[in-house]
């Protein structure tokens, strides 16, 4: 069984990308190289950009299931319209109007079973794609892509994790921002979450928020600090008072986040950085053995 | 009335601060906290809330464990695979992957699940020093964030009308999704807040090609454009072939964190500072924006 990892954070751009980058290098050096990277980011899947060797090996293709209505079998009853929760269908008897509005549509598939003259059957709307890149052939990394103008980016997350390498020992997934239905999607079925969070106000405050909902489905996680060094020292004093162990600290250094502007993240880790990623590899070995 | 709204598909790329810095500078504006999932706004704002609304964000189902058969019937029919077996073979459902659509409850034959409407998530009307704010806390883990922000958009709305304001000033939440489209839908303007990296900039692309998909009016700013003036070079050649006008630049400035931690917007903690003058001519050019048909003539 492998062992599935998230790295998730709350707040936007406190360095998760990096993070799970970062910790696919280490761990491969000082665990194992069965891993895999999995971008769960669908909305702006950015992991990719870090890897200017890797090739496409092939791409999935997803959807959703959307209903359409047969306006000659329609009786216009509105069954249908109460059974949707969404608000996605639109009957009015009095003009023959049978509407769906796919982008309410959950695809529950609860008008199916409410229409009593077969009248609505499913088509397939595009949502997004998996990607699959490979590396010195191995598929390192898969990555969710929410088609533009789509929100069913949870439905993309459910459709990506499915499409993992379960033969890889571990599997790190980085979480999009945020602490709602796409981040719990990512979670939900973690061994380990890693927060990822920076001392500042912002950050600290929207940490609470992902440990507040960790707290609530029981999910083991511990955080690390990054950009150490900007901000303030509350995040520390927060973390203290709570009883919550720090991973790592990764200090802030103009030099790495130039690297990683430029998408060379690997290219030359800092020592400073990459001593400090040695050493939660190491307790993340522990964690998992 | 013109509704901003803030936004810049990666996350911590300055949206809030930069969104903090304009309604300080704003003199007939009502704000608008639309990261509902990771609300900010307030931490600089310091909100006080005078009206709090309970939000639904939709049905949780849950099952009667005395009057299920565990026939498995609604296993069936959920597509969002919520329903499991727990250690004693009883049917359970998870309230996290629980979707709303009730369709297990209409189906049972023992007539054993019932749904209650979650009520975790909190909207709230708020005065603020630079006008009156609309914010929302959803509770973690919660669904339809979209509906959220139309929500408090919508109050947005009412209160500028009846308060004769001329700007609604949106703070954005990142990404693509329902939450962003959700910000957009109806909006005058669109700021994207991009900071010269790769990742910022592939995520703001996708972010025009939605914001187009929409027909909004978009315009831009590099924040801390001096962190690389490769990838800022690049951000604007990207933009000019986008026909997106560039409304500033901004220096990277370690003040604004500063700011953030005195609770305070740059131009109030640094009113002299590069970047304060910056953020006010900014401000200059977005109201002369609303003069003009073509973005371009205003800067």
């Amino acid at each position: 069984m492998s062992f599935k990892i998230a790295i998730a954070s709350g707040k936007g751009g406190t360095g998760k990308t990096s993070v799970s980058v970062c910790l696919q290098h280490f761990i491969k050096k000082q665990i194992t190289d069965k891993i895999q990277l999995v971008d769960c980011d669908v909305e702006e899947p950015n992991d990719l950009l870090f890897f200017p060797n890797a090739k496409k090996e092939k791409a999935h293709k997803l959807t959703q299931l959307v209903p359409v209505i047969n306006k000659s079998k329609c009786t216009f009853c509105k069954k249908c319209a109460d059974y949707c929760e969404f608000n996605a269908i639109s009957i009015i008897p009095s003009v023959s109007l049978a509407q769906i509005n796919s982008s309410l549509c959950h695809s529950c598939g609860a008008c199916l079973v409410a229409c009593e003259q077969d009248a609505i059957r499913e088509t397939e709307l595009p949502i997004g794609k998996i990607n699959f890149y490979q590396e010195e052939g191995r598929i390192n990394l898969i990555e969710g892509e929410l088609m533009i103008g789509s929100a069913m980016q949870t439905l993309v997350i459910k459709e990506l994790k499915k499409h993992v390498d379960k033969a890889n020992q571990i599997i790190l997934y980085d979480a999009p921002p945020g602490t709602s239905c796409p981040v719990v999607e990512t979670i939900s079925d973690m061994d380990f979450i890693i927060l990822v969070s920076e001392p500042t106000p912002f950050g600290l405050h929207d940490l609470k928020l992902m440990i507040e909902l960790l707290k609530e489905i029981h999910k083991p996680f511990s955080v690390i600090i990054n950009k150490v060094g900007l901000g303030n020292k509350d995040i520390y004093d927060y973390l203290r008072l709570e009883q919550i162990e720090i991973l790592g600290e990764i200090p802030f250094t103009q030099n790495f986040a130039s690297q990683y502007a430029k998408g060379e993240l690997l290219n030359s880790i800092p020592t400073a950085i990459s001593e400090e990623f040695e050493k939660i590899t190491e307790r993340l070995k522990k964690i998992y053995i | 009335m013109m509704e901003l709204t803030v936004l810049s598909g990666k996350g911590g790329t300055g949206k809030t601060s930069i969104s903090a810095a304009l309604a300080s500078l704003a003199e007939s504006a009502v704000l608008c906290d639309n990261d509902v999932d990771a609300a900010d706004l307030h931490l600089i704002l310091h909100p006080t809330i005078k009206e709090q609304y309970s939000f639904s964000s939709g049905w949780k189902a849950s099952i009667y464990t005395s009057k299920c058969t565990n026939c498995g019937l609604c296993i069936n029919h959920c597509r969002f695979d919520a329903i499991h077996t727990d250690e004693n073979e009883q049917l359970i459902i998870n309230p996290f992957q629980c979707e709303g659509c009730r369709l297990c409850e209409r189906i049972c034959p023992e007539q054993a699940i019932h749904s209650d409407l979650s009520t975790n998530n909190y909207w709230y009307v708020s005065d603020t020093r630079f006008g009156s704010l609309i914010h929302a806390k959803m509770g973690p883990g919660e669904e339809n964030s979209g509906k959220l922000v139309t929500q408090v958009r919508k109050k947005a709305k009412a209160i500028a009308q009846a308060e004769g304001a001329e700007w609604i000033i949106n703070d954005g939440p990142p990404g693509i999704g329902c939450a962003a489209i959700a910000s957009l839908t109806g909006t005058d303007r669109a700021l994207i807040v991009i900071e010269p990296s790769m990742s910022s900039l592939h995520d703001a692309d996708r972010l025009i090609k939605l914001i187009k998909n929409f027909n909004i009016q978009c315009f831009a700013l590099i924040n801390k454009y001096d962190l690389n003036l490769d990838l800022s070079q690049r951000i604007e050649d990207y933009l000019k072939s986008q026909n997106v006008p560039l409304l500033t630049k901004l220096p990277f400035n370690k003040e604004m964190v500063q700011a953030m931690i005195h609770g305070k917007t740059i131009v109030e903690y640094a009113t002299e500072s590069k970047l304060s003058i910056e953020i006010k001519s900014l401000w200059h050019k977005i109201q002369l924006s609303t003069h003009t048909v073509d973005l371009h003539q205003a800067i």
